[in-house]
């Protein structure tokens, strides 16, 4: 306990010294809180009862533990039980969920219940010791450096000393060439401004329902009718390619409104309409942060993308009206094929998806 | 036992057996495809029923849509709407409106099968629309569960969130969620498209993809929950406030139980 006590100072009720106590800043330590002594400290029938209570919440986690077992043995995984409130939920996980947890929650308790109650509770000051070392380990620590030091060399021979201090400044340059091919590519490979302004819709390419690979005629969109489409060679481009990385940036949605309903498009002419017939074709991908998104909303033709309620209007060149996304979502040129099914015109005329450092460099 | 085992070694029993495998094979053919081929058609309405239908919709919707069904400027007109409309709007409660809002909230049904039927048939015969489905275009027995969920997340889950529970959309809009809907609800919303939702119609979904979307919805409303208390599976928000409030609750209170004095 206490060492530090000085005599002739005060003691508690227990006997130990709590002595004067200074504080650091030389202001003497405020006087400890008078002890009181619990009910189990005074009257043996109250000890005997915390004891008891101990022990049952021991006796009560053993007999869980135990039900745990039989539950886990006895109970069928498919059976399905209707609780209030929660609803229905297999009954297999709430029998071992309660009897498990519950028996480690008593465990828990019961412990922190004996330290509380029957356990001592006396005031105990805990001496703390200066973290510094003596001065003979500090002086011999500083000895055996210096030698060391003379022994090796390090000071005198100068030719060591500085190729060791140049391959350590070479050291870090791997790192830096590294990171520097992260956005300076080499000339015979794309840029990933070229890899992320293509996608492989193409003049002529054949719009097909996503999951489905159906063409789609213009009559089989009503006025108000949103599709999910892809490019019509996604399937084979897919299997070649091993990837997600075409459908990543070729998603579309085709959407109808009354022509009369379209305010602005983001191109074409009289001649050459980017729509047909009111059907329009927009990307997919959010050009916030490239969450996927088909929320249009028909009566108001607008598109709500989930992850951070970016809003665009499509009947208005996919205009945002809202949130965070800062461009407008690219639509994409399309017209009818001779056998009458919608293609589309051209490629995306503007990047897809999120925007990046490099947009617009070539 | 032993007479059974008998026969069946017998030379022609192979013969009988493809036999009656062939037939049984052919009959259920014959009645499965004489259900699906009609699928185009609306269903044959009486002239009564348009006859009824035409008061009850005097009565119960002319005050807004107009006598002829032609629509107001508070509501719109149901010439083209179809008998799917009709169906979908009324046997959900949306329809007749309470009062008018940003989307008509589902409530109680007022309308019998019998007068749902009536009002659709008059309006079916005002002009064509999309038509409420025959049981047979509703037979999801033979449709690909797996390509339903697939269909269902590229087309649905984004308004309807991927547990089929509904979600926001904005301006005090909110798809709902499909955990009530019937299997004809489930169709007639999808051919109409009504409120925000757009139409998905049967040439870029079709009767075969509608059946999948309609199985998957029924395996998920039909999902035991095994986990229990699923927070209407909102996904992080519920999920995230339950924790932060039910959970830190719960060991502040155990803290604070350690670190008082006991008595």
């Amino acid at each position: 306990m206490s060492d530090i006590a000085t005599p002739g100072t005060t003691a508690d009720e227990h006997g130990h010294d709590l002595g004067d106590l200074e504080l650091p800043n030389g202001r003497p330590a405020p006087a400890p809180l008078p002890h009181e002594p619990r009910r189990a400290d005074v009257d043996p029938k109250a000890a005997r009862r915390a004891e008891r209570q101990v022990s049952t919440m021991f006796i009560v986690a053993s007999l869980l533990v135990l039900a745990f077992l039989a539950a886990y043995i006895g109970i069928d995984k498919n059976v399905v039980i209707a609780l209030p409130v929660i609803g229905t939920m297999s009954a297999s996980n709430l029998a071992l969920g309660l009897t498990l947890g519950l028996a480690l929650f008593l465990i828990g308790a019961g412990a922190i219940h004996w330290a509380k109650k029957l356990m001592p509770d006396i005031e105990v000051v805990q001496e703390r010791h200066i973290l510094e070392s003596s001065p003979t380990d500090r002086e011999e620590a500083i000895s055996v450096f210096q030698a060391g030091a003379t022994e090796s060399g390090f000071g005198s021979r100068k030719i060591i000393r500085r190729s060791l201090i140049t391959s350590l400044v070479l050291l870090p340059l791997p790192l830096v060439i590294i990171l520097r091919d992260m956005w300076v590519t080499p000339s015979d490979s794309p840029s990933p401004n070229e890899l992320l302004s293509e996608t492989i819709w193409t003049e002529g390419e054949r719009i097909v329902t996503d999951g489905s690979y159906r063409p789609i005629r213009p009559e089989d969109i009503p006025v108000g009718g949103l599709v999910n489409v892809v490019p019509a060679s996604l399937e084979k481009v897919e299997e070649a390619e091993g990837t997600l990385n075409a459908r990543a940036k070729a998603a579309s949605i085709l959407v109808r409104m009354t022509p009369a309903e379209i305010r602005s498009q983001q191109g074409g002419s009289a001649e050459e309409p980017w729509d047909v017939q009111g059907i329009l074709a927009f990307s997919k991908i959010c050009t916030h942060v490239g969450c996927p998104i088909s929320l249009y909303q028909q009566r108001t033709h607008q598109l709500l993308c989930p992850c951070h309620q970016s809003t665009f209007d499509l009947a208005d060149s996919a205009k945002v009206v809202f949130g965070p996304a800062a461009r407008r979502m690219p639509q994409l040129p399309i017209t009818v094929d001779s056998e009458g099914y919608l293609v589309a015109r051209s490629d995306f005329q503007e990047h897809v998806g999120p925007s990046f450092w490099e947009q617009g460099a070539s | 036992m032993n007479s059974m085992a008998a026969r069946r070694r017998h030379p022609a029993t192979l013969v009988v057996m493809l036999l009656l495998g062939l037939l049984a094979t052919g009959a259920i053919y014959a009645a499965v495809d004489s259900g699906t081929s009609a699928q185009a058609a609306d269903q044959k309405w009486s002239e009564t029923q348009v006859e009824t239908g035409k008061k009850l919709f005097a009565e119960g919707c002319s005050s807004c849509h107009g006598l002829g069904g032609q629509g107001s400027s508070i509501a719109p007109t149901l010439i083209g709407a179809g008998s799917a409309a009709v169906d979908f709007q009324v046997s959900t409660g949306r329809m007749p409106l309470a009062a008018p809002g940003s989307q008509a909230p589902v409530k109680g049904v007022i309308y019998s099968q019998a007068e749902i039927d009536a009002m659709a048939a008059w309006v079916a015969s005002l002009a064509p629309g999309p038509a409420v489905p025959s049981d047979a275009m509703l037979d999801t027995s033979k449709a690909d569960l797996a390509m339903g969920g697939e269909l269902f997340r590229t087309n649905c889950a984004q308004c309807h969130s991927f547990a089929g529970k509904g979600g926001a959309l904005s301006d005090g809009t909110a798809a709902p969620t499909l955990m009530n809907a019937t299997p004809r609800q489930i169709y007639t919303a999808m051919v109409t498209g009504p409120a925000s939702m757009p139409v998905f119609s049967n040439a870029t979904l079709t009767i075969e993809d509608k059946q999948s979307i309609i199985k998957w919805i029924s395996s998920l409303q039909a999902n035991d929950n095994p986990g229990g208390l699923s927070l209407s599976r909102l996904g992080p928000v519920t999920e995230g406030l339950f924790v932060w409030v039910i959970g830190l609750g719960a060991l502040i209170i155990v803290a604070i139980w350690i670190g008082v004095k006991a008595k």
